[in-house]
């Protein structure tokens, strides 16, 4: 009895602390590199004071969030209001869950786990409708009510993005759809090639999905001052804050496991030989590839928020609708076609 | 420690009592965001009770459609809508009698449906997924797509008409309507926009360089 308690209880409790507590560290660390990158991009220095490099400047601004005030506003939904943030972060954190770090490095080795990474980033836009419709204000209210729409609308296009690879990877299942893109041709075996239109909507709906610049209308400061969390200060503020980023950093991790063959290396295939275990992942795969790569998708994130000015309203809309579905529902058709007449080399597992 | 499937009773019996719970809220609380929510959470339990029973495709699926994408729509509509919490009670007492005609015949209906189901005697057949050996989805996915190839195809096709026929409804066409192509901007260019014109000065330069007072030529003209 005790063997099964620890087995069924404590180890995964164990296992969601090692992937919860060092996603809170990469939101923190995250921000500051945001700061900096944003920063020299403006030609200026970007967080330096606090700490070696400013590099203790993320934990600063946490601590100040922590001991601010946490603000009702008059004849808000109170109950509503403080379930809002909440609601946010779960589904954030959530779908964590099912994301393959590497061979057997899997919290749930789920059969419809991306369907269940659908379902959990559909759930976030409940907490920034809530936010807004709770707070009492019209600024918010604007603002969830860009938020839903956007969110919804690039949720089709990601969907449909998802249906190739599927299609190819002939499965549901997040480590299936790594397996599938094994080979002999190193890089050129992962889908981002048979797929490159669909990868590219991907993530670009995954910026969108995220409300972050040039998509970010639904906090859009110059309009209406901050959005879905106007009203929110302190610690609800910052658990907004929290969700936002884990999900852009999910987003980077989705792109790589989907497109880039998540931990596979590169090299696969090129090179057989064997030196030593600490070195061997450079060209058989490790997680540290998939870190590597899901850094170079957050990167993406912030260069886009530093070089694009932000979409219209109407003109996000229609990128979605008008250029992202058609060209992905097109692809997913190509993608049939592809699996059918075997003109994509599909790897069946290591 | 607790038997698996007296704990699975559990589990079963706890869902059931939120959704139902939830299903009551839904119609008894007055404001209506609230009731939508509470709607939500109805969706929610009865994708955890899908899920007992092994149905996880059809869990996950009524999470992504109908909590993710139809209820965020409702909730949008309702925001929007701002109801007047009095004039939605007026009706209550003079509508209670059709709704309970409405319930009992909906109550005929099923116990009719177990009825039959029960003369006949059809037993409830082992579960198909775990006979062929594949997860619930890919069994329904295979199931869908070869067996039943036609009757989904008829079903996607009715969504499509149906599609269609509600953007034709909503679809006006107004002659004074202005937009812009996006095409249109992408390929302007900048000769389009702005003409260069090459003229000759109007005043000639001045020959004495005098130091002015600063501010002295925008008073003369």
């Amino acid at each position: 009895m005790g063997e099964q308690i620890l087995n069924q209880l404590v180890w995964p409790i164990i296992y969601i602390l090692c992937i919860a507590v060092p996603l809170i560290l990469a939101v923190a660390m995250f921000v500051y590199w945001e700061r900096k990158v944003i920063g020299w991009m403006h030609v200026r220095m970007g967080p330096n004071k606090i700490g070696p490099l400013g590099l203790l400047q993320a934990f600063a601004d946490v601590v100040k969030l922590l001991i601010k005030e946490v603000i009702l506003p008059s004849s808000a939904n109170r109950f509503l209001y403080y379930l809002a943030p909440l609601l946010a972060l779960v589904p954030a954190f959530a779908a964590w869950a099912v994301i393959p770090f590497g061979e057997r490095m899997v919290l749930s080795n789920a059969n419809a786990g991306v369907l269940y990474l659908l379902a959990m980033t559909s759930l976030g836009v409940y907490g920034i409708i809530l936010a807004g419709w709770a707070s009492n204000s019209r600024y918010a209210l604007l603002g969830a009510m860009r938020s839903a729409a956007q969110v919804i609308s690039y949720e089709l296009a990601m969907g449909l993005c998802l249906v190739c690879v599927l299609v190819l990877a002939g499965s549901l299942n997040l480590t299936d759809i790594v397996h599938a893109q094994a080979g002999g041709k190193g890089f050129l075996d992962w889908f981002w090639l048979p797929l490159l239109p669909v990868f590219v909507i991907y993530f670009i709906s995954g910026v969108a999905e995220t409300n972050r610049a040039p998509f970010d209308v639904a906090e859009g400061e110059s309009e209406i001052v901050a959005g879905f969390h106007v009203e929110y200060s302190g610690s609800a503020f910052a658990i907004f804050f929290l969700a936002e980023y884990a999900n852009m950093i999910l987003v980077s991790f989705l792109a790589s496991v989907l497109f880039l063959g998540g931990w596979l290396s590169p090299f696969q295939g090129w090179i057989t030989a064997d030196v030593s275990p600490w070195v061997n992942w450079i060209w058989t795969g490790g997680f540290i590839w998939l870190f590597i790569k899901a850094f170079l998708f957050a990167f993406m994130f912030l260069w886009f928020r530093a070089s694009f000015p932000r979409y219209r309203y109407d003109q996000i809309m229609r990128l979605g609708w008008k250029v992202f579905i058609p060209i992905a529902i097109a692809w997913v058709l190509v993608a049939g076609c592809m699996k059918y007449f075997g003109w994509v080399s599909i790897g069946t597992g290591v | 420690m607790i038997d698996p499937n007296l704990f699975q009773l559990i589990c079963f019996y706890a869902f059931g009592v939120v959704t139902v719970g939830a299903a009551l809220a839904v119609i008894t609380l007055k404001n209506s965001v609230h009731a939508v929510l509470a709607l939500v959470l109805t969706f929610f339990s009865t994708a955890c009770i899908w899920l007992l029973a092994e149905a996880e495709f059809l869990a996950i699926a009524l999470i992504v459609v109908y909590v993710g994408a139809v209820m965020v729509l409702f909730l949008f509509v309702v925001m929007m809508l701002d109801i007047k919490q009095e004039q939605v009670r007026e009706g209550f007492i003079r509508y209670l009698p059709v709704g309970i005609v409405v319930a009992l015949v909906m109550l005929v209906e099923m116990l009719a449906l177990i009825g039959v189901r029960a003369m006949q005697a059809i037993p409830m057949g082992a579960n198909p997924a775990a006979a062929a050996g594949m997860s619930n989805t890919a069994w329904l996915g295979t199931a869908l797509y070869t067996q039943y190839l036609l009757p989904f195809e008829i079903a996607a096709l009715i969504l499509t008409v149906g599609v269609v026929a509600a953007v034709a409804l909503t679809l006006r066409q107004r002659a004074d309507r202005r937009h812009e192509s996006a095409s249109q901007q992408v390929r302007v260019n900048a000769r389009d926009r702005v003409r260069i014109v090459k003229m000759a000065a109007e005043q000639p330069a001045r020959t004495t360089a005098q130091p002015q007072q600063p501010g002295d030529q925008e008073a003369k003209p």
